[in-house]
């Protein structure tokens, strides 16, 4: 790519065959009503964002707007996700309704659980379903720990992206392990999106600077004190942090090195 | 007879399908998916889905999430 100024435009993040301007992907939970979910999400420029699949609330009012009403699948890639769930079972029913839900969309998000105290993800379980869901034709964006070897079976298996965590979901502590998502970024050949414990815009920006093709959060845009402010903070650190890896970062030295000719003073 | 519906016991009449369900609840053209038993029901085959005594019936939709 020649050096010029960055475009996003021209950068496009391509996900299971389709493509992608946006490398921010955003949750919808946790904000305090649809409306304000709407507007963050425009905020963030996002195109893919994330659902949960739970029962419905037999009893309450049907005519209640729903997060498809705000967030219409004819504007955003749906993205259900698997989240809540503790086994492969429960993962793979979770996909087979969502499915089924947005008429045979099959891009989803696997993430199964192994403590309710980390939210760390059960890999064996995570494996288990992704060896199903692949088979059933799923999409599958694979949640998982920072392991380097864990991302390349994950990808080996058929998942169309590996999304390592960059600390607990949640958590806004950033992130914990550059040196392991740097590996998993180097060793593979699927998007590799980091999914989790983002805290604010120079986490998001580190991840991009590290190769990441993008960053899945939702704590840290809805729980920040603006939401919609922090969506727009989010969307231009991914962008930052993009240019900034394909731009190439000098090389970290122990020395100064000046920045003005040292030749030619008229002093001294 | 008597199912399971998302988690709660519901006495429903002994021909009901899965049709009449959804639209009992007043779940009619909402965005939603159902499984019978474990098992995805298409949305073309409510009509058609006879439900049986202790069925287990979970209807979901989607709602905001990370």
């Amino acid at each position: 790519m020649s050096d010029q100024p960055y475009s996003p435009a021209a950068d496009p993040l391509v996900i299971a065959g389709k493509t992608y301007h946006s490398r921010l992907l955003t949750g919808t939970g946790k904000y305090r009503d649809l409306e304000e979910t709407r507007l963050a999400t425009e905020a963030a420029g996002t195109e893919i964002v994330t659902v949960a699949i739970r029962r419905t609330n037999i009893g309450q009012d049907p005519n209640q707007p729903n997060v498809l009403d705000a967030l219409p699948p004819s504007r955003y890639t749906i993205l259900p996700n698997t989240a809540g769930c503790y086994n492969a079972e429960d993962a793979i029913r979770t996909c087979r309704l969502a499915r089924e839900l947005l008429d045979g969309h099959d891009l989803v998000k696997l993430e199964v659980l192994g403590d309710p105290k980390t939210l760390y993800p059960d890999l064996l379980e995570t494996l288990k379903a992704t060896e199903v869901l692949v088979k059933e034709g799923f999409k599958v964006m694979v949640y998982t720990s920072d392991d380097v070897l864990m991302a390349k079976r994950l990808e080996e298996l058929g998942c169309v992206a590996v999304m390592p965590l960059a600390a607990p979901i949640g958590s806004g502590l950033g992130i914990r392990n550059p040196f392991n998502i740097r590996q998993i970024v180097e060793n593979a050949k699927v998007p590799i999106l980091v999914d989790a414990g983002v805290g604010t815009a120079s986490d998001a920006a580190v991840a991009m600077e590290l190769g990441c093709d993008g960053v899945l959060m939702n704590t840290a845009i809805a729980s920040a004190r603006q939401p919609i402010r922090m969506a727009s903070a989010m969307a231009r650190a991914i962008e930052a942090g993009r240019a900034a890896f394909l731009a190439g970062r000098i090389p970290r030295k122990a020395f100064a090195s000046a920045s003005s000719p040292l030749d030619g003073t008229f002093f001294g | 007879m008597n199912i399971l519906l998302n988690g709660q016991p519901l006495e429903i009449p002994d021909d009901f399908t899965l049709a009449n369900l959804v639209e009992s609840r007043g779940l009619s053209g909402r965005r939603l998916a159902v499984e019978v038993n474990r098992e995805v029901v298409p949305r073309s085959r409510y009509p058609q889905h006879p439900l049986n005594p202790n069925d287990r019936v979970e209807i979901v939709h989607a709602i905001g999430g990370g």
